[in-house]
């Protein structure tokens, strides 16, 4: 009699048991089906990429207007990080794209160039316009407070911090990629400080074709 | 006759050029010669800039370039600057840089540089300004920096300028 009972409530608990399995399959599944959802926006490869990098944000032009993605959207831009007292790769990236923009002629000015600086401690928007003015061309001088910059750093996956100095002040590391962007804000590639000027051109033309 | 491929005249030329020019922008100090000191023009307000430089050094034993000033600048400072990857990462650089026996250091874009810190002043294309540069062996030289456009990535005299 009581072997029986234990039985019953032995197999009763082996059927609880396996329905407990049943619903933790079902919310594995779930949740990886939530999780790869939000990864993959739109479900294919191509817009993967094309959203791989950008995004909204918010930040300050030199004469003060508030410039965001949508202000952009009428034209493809090259958009970068930096900070005016960088002493190297931001003069030598803002040269060159003025550089490949005079190489492509007319239509070097089918895309704007976007100088972001991740240094607001130290660039005011004016003092941006006033440095991006000596590269002779066109270039807009973007920044905002800590907080538009960081939107726009995560969007574009941008890496950048304060390196303290000697004596209190600071200096900033920072990504130096140049990223392209079409008229519609989705990512097309970046152009690299080790690549030609050849293979930036190639894909300058791509981005305004 | 001497029959040279087209191609080996061009670096033959272009060492002659930058041997007139050195003599034209050039100082020595004991063992050390400092050529083509430049700097990129400022903008109105820019509180920072950055020199570059070529040293050579023909003594047997190594020198440093401990420090600068400048009456351009509330200070000047010795930076490096390195890439990691993509992310570019600038340093001050501590006890000074080595200038090695019988050879040379050079400071240029993407590696050794001295830094200006509180610009006096705009520096504008064409004008020079001084700096007194101090060895640990040959001890002070003052040397002018050409100032060039903002889009240079080599001394003009020498005729790396714009490439």
């Amino acid at each position: 009699m009581l072997d029986t009972e234990q039985q019953e409530s032995r197999s009763g608990l082996a059927r609880l048991r396996t329905a407990l399995w049943l619903v933790l399959g079902v919310a594995t599944l779930v949740g990886l089906a939530v999780i790869y959802d939000r990864g993959h926006p739109a479900g294919n490869p191509a817009d993967d990429y094309a959203h791989a990098f950008g995004g909204p944000f918010t930040l300050t032009a030199p004469d003060g207007a508030t410039v965001t993605e949508k202000t952009l959207a009428s034209k493809p831009y090259a958009i970068f990080f930096g900070f005016t007292r960088c002493p190297d790769v931001c003069p030598t990236s803002l040269a060159r794209m003025a550089r490949l923009r005079k190489q492509l002629g007319p239509d070097g000015m089918k895309f704007n160039i976007v100088f972001v600086s991740v240094d607001p401690g130290h660039d005011k928007p004016a003092d941006l316009g006033n440095y991006v003015a000596l590269f002779g061309t066109p270039i807009l001088g973007l920044t905002g407070t800590d907080a538009q910059l960081d939107q726009i750093k995560k969007g574009y996956g941008v890496y950048s911090a304060k390196v303290p100095q000697p004596g209190g002040d600071y200096t900033i590391d920072h990504t130096a990629a140049i990223y392209l962007m079409t008229a519609r804000g989705e990512f097309s590639g970046t152009i690299d400080h080790q690549e030609s000027d050849a293979t930036a051109l190639a894909k300058l033309k791509r981005l305004i074709a | 006759m001497m029959r040279l491929p087209p191609k080996a005249l061009v670096p033959a030329l272009a060492l002659s050029a930058m041997a007139s020019a050195a003599l034209a922008h050039g100082y020595r100090t004991g063992n050390l010669t400092i050529q083509h000191p430049w700097s990129r023009e400022t903008a109105p307000g820019q509180a920072v800039g950055g020199g570059f430089m070529t040293i050579t050094n023909k003594g047997a034993s190594e020198d440093r370039l401990v420090s600068g000033t400048s009456p351009v600048a509330a200070e000047v400072q010795l930076h490096t600057m390195t890439m990691d990857g993509v992310v570019m990462r600038m340093r001050q650089v501590e006890g000074g840089i080595a200038v090695p026996a019988r050879g040379a250091l050079e400071l240029k874009p993407g590696s050794y540089h001295i830094m200006l810190m509180g610009l006096k002043r705009q520096l504008r294309q064409g004008d020079r300004f001084p700096v007194t540069l101090r060895f640990q062996r040959a001890g002070n030289v003052t040397v002018q920096f050409a100032v060039q456009p903002v889009t240079s990535t080599g001394p003009m005299e020498s005729g790396h300028a714009g490439h």
